[in-house]
């Protein structure tokens, strides 16, 4: 088996359930150019080193190849939207980040998640309830991702970004379609680049639709701050707030629903951890289980998209060269035994858990602080509330994706539900 | 319960801000202060925020379920074999710590995680349990969190004796025992010495009696100002720009108090990061409404005939009407205890070895005598082996673990203490941290961001290699050039990076020329065998 062959059977779907020996084998030689010229890298230090190295951007259109295509784009009258602050570099992506902050969290919003809690539980509280009939009893058969895990965080996106929820299936086609373009094995870096471009485009012009038809009303959800311009320093512009809000959109019900699940799918193979959580006696547990799956199983398995060296790079002793795409293998590092102690075992009671699931640097994950919470409120209440819960298959079938990692379905049985 | 954050290692994330808001504040971009105790009530939004830190930097007490041994090196290899004399001391030794704040906690602790179960004294001239310094010139006197509630998680379990609110006296190394204040003698086979400093009192002693006239160190001098603070007097004189003197004007802005601060050198902060970045806190302060006056000094203070503080002289001839002034004079390190003791110990600080052994007055290394902390002095490679004397919160954490494990190693398992010197410092909403030796250097350059928009990463060079880096409110980007530092990269940077200024020109660091302390030595004797060294003169001041 040949180091590059390695990264082709991670991108294969027919590895999607278990990744993992692959990460470690893939691990053996810490940065390696695979097919396509990305430099993939693999154990901890070296992609911690990564992600705080500012001769790393985050902008595609370094790449000389993307960026003449942007260019060529431009000249056919096809400039779409600006990227948004993920893909792009300081101090552009500081003031996106900055206004986006602004109306989320510290320090002019610090409460707003906190604030939250009763709606998530509330949230959680009905979709569990809809699993079985009134009595809440009877054995039932429940798709963890279509009855839970997806719509939970999806109602939760719309209500902070102000999106009607009844649109859902409308975004979520043009959603799926940007998600596609994450995998590098739907197409080349440029034709990728290409169709996200459009997809974008495509929910952009969704939110246009959506802001036009507010006229002018404002509430106290993420676009209403976003337009609002009460900052000392300039609103973003139109094109910038659809750009951003279609991430926020697809980020925010894209990764959440895989973290959920991935947690759910997880605790019914360690029983013993969904019993204590079950329980309830241990009140910080949650948390720990939550920080152990972004560890275990993370929903981000690589960054990837648009990562390029500004310069040349000497790391691990390879020189990644000017004008490279990167790709930072997050779930690989966060189980590399060069620097967790028993990395394979799923344990909550780890001591000093400090993973990559969220990433790190400058582009640390925006919706960590909602996503936490949405997990350990989720885990917690299917711990408590559902009888005898069981795996249907496991593994469960798969997403595609391999950097977007999680089950399509996930199908338990259940002996009934109890009160919440 | 009590919270305390390793700011060396924050990097202003904010997760814990977004858990727990009531407990952790985020002011500006990254700028974290915290309640240090927080109520109980709170407890479960804070074990949520310290499971998310990114950079798992929240330490919790002991109630808490988890532990916190990352502060901890990772254990050495041990290898099984017969019990050496080694793991004989590390049963039943002595080891006394002379010193009861950071260093001599966090030495504690790390002797006990490595195993030694001897006996345990910890001596400490103040009548307080451990307890945490950086919150006295910030969230105290914002009057935010009670200056007696700064304390620092976990001592009970260390096991250990403990003599609080007793000086050690004296040191007698050849007996060794250390002598206290109430005439009690304490043995030792091993001593680690972790005095730390006090503030440089003012240097006039009826002006230094006057009402109104504050040091800043202790919580008793925290409370006393805070209290004065929250008054509201018309001006708050603050004298010297270092980072005390720079966060006490921050909180008297952050309270909308009138703040003057005079500083003797050009520019605030230009001690430790020179005139160069100092200019940018200058500007930093006047923004905020800090009336600054540099090369300027107080050259009297007068009061009325009650005593009380009512008016500044200055050297430039002005005069300032105040009732409370604050001395930032720096600091003055703890060693009178050991005059005579036949150590290397004077104004410099208590010389030691990178093994964190101390060296004797004749520059041999001793064997059970270590020292931690503020009052350590010891060699660093990085900066050409030069003695550093290093009043860093993360210094006093990662030396004292250093020594602790010497202490309890054989030669062969010792390690030396080569961490980067790292500090921060809170102030007008923005944080400031810096890694490397800013002084020690010719050049410095503006390496990424916008010193107009104060985020920024300076970059220092001493003879054509990188030697420190200091960032404003770009703390992310740090580890990078801490990096660089350990590589000695050429200097100035070269590459291309993300965010890399337009201007970025090298210009002259404007460190300040220091003068080494003056050790009076007189060398007796002939031969080798009889040569020797003896201190004759003390420079304390």
């Amino acid at each position: 088996m040949t180091r590059t062959s390695t990264w082709q059977q991670i991108l294969d779907p027919s590895h999607r359930a278990d990744p993992y020996p692959l990460y470690t084998e893939l691990r053996k030689t810490p940065v390696v150019r695979v097919e396509d010229g990305t430099y993939v890298v693999s154990t901890y230090r070296e992609i911690v080193s990564l992600l705080h190295d500012p001769r790393l951007s985050s902008d595609a259109r370094n790449l000389p190849e993307v960026g003449a295509d942007v260019a060529a784009q431009y000249e056919e009258g096809l400039p779409g939207l600006p990227p948004n602050f993920i893909r792009t570099d300081p101090p552009e992506h500081d003031r996106l980040r900055r206004l986006l902050t602004r109306n989320f969290g510290p320090p002019h919003r610090p409460e707003r998640i906190d604030g939250m809690m009763s709606d998530l539980l509330g949230i959680v509280t009905r979709l569990i309830d809809d699993f079985t009939g009134e009595d809440g009893s009877g054995t039932v058969r429940v798709d963890i991702v279509d009855d839970f895990a997806y719509p939970f965080p999806v109602t939760v996106i719309c209500e902070l970004l102000g999106v009607p929820r009844e649109d859902e299936p409308r975004f979520q086609v043009m959603s799926g379609a940007v998600i596609e373009t994450a995998d590098p094995t739907t197409g080349g870096i440029v034709e990728r680049q290409r169709r996200r471009a459009k997809a974008v485009a495509d929910l952009g012009q969704y939110f246009a639709q959506l802001l036009d038809a507010r006229h002018g009303r404002r509430g106290d959800d993420l676009l209403s701050g976003l337009l609002s311009g009460d900052s000392d320093e300039a609103p973003m512009s139109r094109e910038e707030i659809l750009s951003n809000a279609a991430l926020l959109l697809v980020a925010g019900h894209e990764t959440t629903v895989n973290l959920v699940t991935n947690g759910m799918l997880t605790l019914l193979r360690h029983p013993e951890v969904l019993d204590r959580l079950r329980r309830g006696d241990e009140p910080d547990l949650a948390a720990h289980v939550v920080e152990e799956l972004l560890r275990y199983e993370p929903p981000v398995q690589f960054l990837s998209s648009g990562r390029n060296t500004l310069d040349d790079i000497e790391i691990a002793g390879t020189t990644i060269p000017k004008g490279s795409p990167v790709a930072l293998v997050l779930a690989s590092g966060s189980r590399d035994p060069g620097f967790v102690t028993d990395p394979d075992r799923f344990d909550p009671d780890r001591e000093h858990n400090e993973h990559l699931g969220f990433g790190g640097g400058i582009h640390y994950c925006f919706g960590a602080p909602l996503a936490r919470p949405e997990t350990q409120i989720a885990l917690t209440q299917l711990a408590h509330r559902l009888k005898n819960p069981r795996l249907v298959a496991d593994p469960p079938p798969y997403r595609t994706s391999p950097s977007l990692r999680g089950p399509r379905h996930l199908l338990i049985e259940i002996d009934g539900v109890d009160p919440a | 319960m009590k919270v305390v954050v390793d700011l060396t290692r924050c990097q202003g994330y904010a997760q814990c801000a977004f858990a727990a808001p009531d407990v952790f504040v985020i002011q500006g971009d990254e700028a974290l202060l915290y309640d240090t105790e927080p109520d109980d009530a709170q407890r479960e939004k804070i074990v949520r925020a310290a499971a998310a830190c990114p950079v798992q930097a929240i330490f919790l007490d002991r109630d808490d379920t988890r532990d916190d041994t990352r502060i901890q090196e990772p254990a050495p290899e041990t290898h099984v074999a017969a019990p050496g004399p080694g793991e004989a001391f590390k049963r039943t030794g002595r080891i006394v710590i002379v010193g009861a704040s950071l260093a001599g906690l966090r030495a504690g602790r790390t002797l006990r995680q490595e195993g030694f179960t001897g006996s345990l004294t910890v001596i400490g001239d103040e009548p307080h349990a451990p307890y945490d310094r950086p919150p006295l010139s910030k969230q105290v006197l914002m009057g935010q969190v009670p200056a007696r509630r700064t304390g620092l998680p976990r001592r009970d379990e260390l096991d250990a004796h403990w003599r609080f609110g007793v000086a050690a006296t004296g040191l007698d190394l050849s007996g060794k025992q250390v002598l206290l204040a109430d005439g009690e003698k304490v043995e030792f086979d091993r001593l680690l010495i972790a005095t730390g400093v006090r503030a440089r009192p003012w240097p006039n002693e009826a002006e230094a009696a006057l009402d109104g006239l504050f040091a800043l160190r202790t919580p008793e001098d925290a409370e006393g100002l805070r209290q004065r603070l929250a008054a509201g007097p018309g001006r708050v004189l603050v004298i010297g720009a270092g980072f005390t003197g720079c966060e006490v004007a921050s909180a008297c802005r952050e309270l909308d108090l009138r703040v003057t601060v005079l500083e003797r050198g050009p520019a605030p902060l230009a001690g430790a990061l020179g005139a160069v970045i100092g200019g940018v806190a200058a500007q930093m302060q006047r923004d905020n409404g800090v009336d600054l006056r540099c090369g300027v000094r107080v050259e009297s203070l007068e009061g009325d005939d009650s005593g009380r503080l009512r008016r500044a002289r200055l050297s430039d001839g002005s005069t300032l009407d105040v009732e409370v002034a604050v001395a930032a004079l720096g600091s003055i390190r703890n060693v009178e205890w050991l005059e005579g003791s036949g150590l290397a110990a004077g104004a410099w600080g208590v010389a030691c070895d990178a093994g964190c052994r101390a060296v004797d007055v004749n520059g041999l290394v001793t064997d059970d005598v270590f020292v931690a902390g503020d009052v350590a002095r010891c060699p660093h490679p990085v900066y050409d082996y030069q003695y550093l004397a290093l009043e860093h919160w993360g210094n006093a954490v990662a030396q004292a673990g250093i020594a602790a494990h010497n202490m309890i190693s054989t030669q062969s398992e010792r390690w030396p203490h080569l961490a980067l010197p790292e500090f921060w410092s809170t102030q007008f909403g923005t944080e400031i941290k810096s890694v490397g030796v800013p002084t020690h250097a010719d050049h410095v350059v503006i390496a990424q961001g916008s010193v107009a928009e104060r985020r920024f990463v300076a970059v220092y060079g001493y003879r054509g290699r990188i030697t420190a880096a200091v960032a404003f409110n770009q703390a992310k980007w740090l580890e990078f050039y801490a990096g660089l530092i350990d590589r000695a990269a050429p200097f100035p940077p070269s590459f291309r990076t993300v965010d890399r200024p337009t201007d970025g020109h090298p210009v002259a660091a404007e460190v300040p020329e220091r003068p080494t302390p003056q050790a009076t030595v007189v060398v007796t004797g002939h031969g080798p065998s009889e040569r020797r060294a003896t201190l004759v003169r003390r420079t304390y001041l």
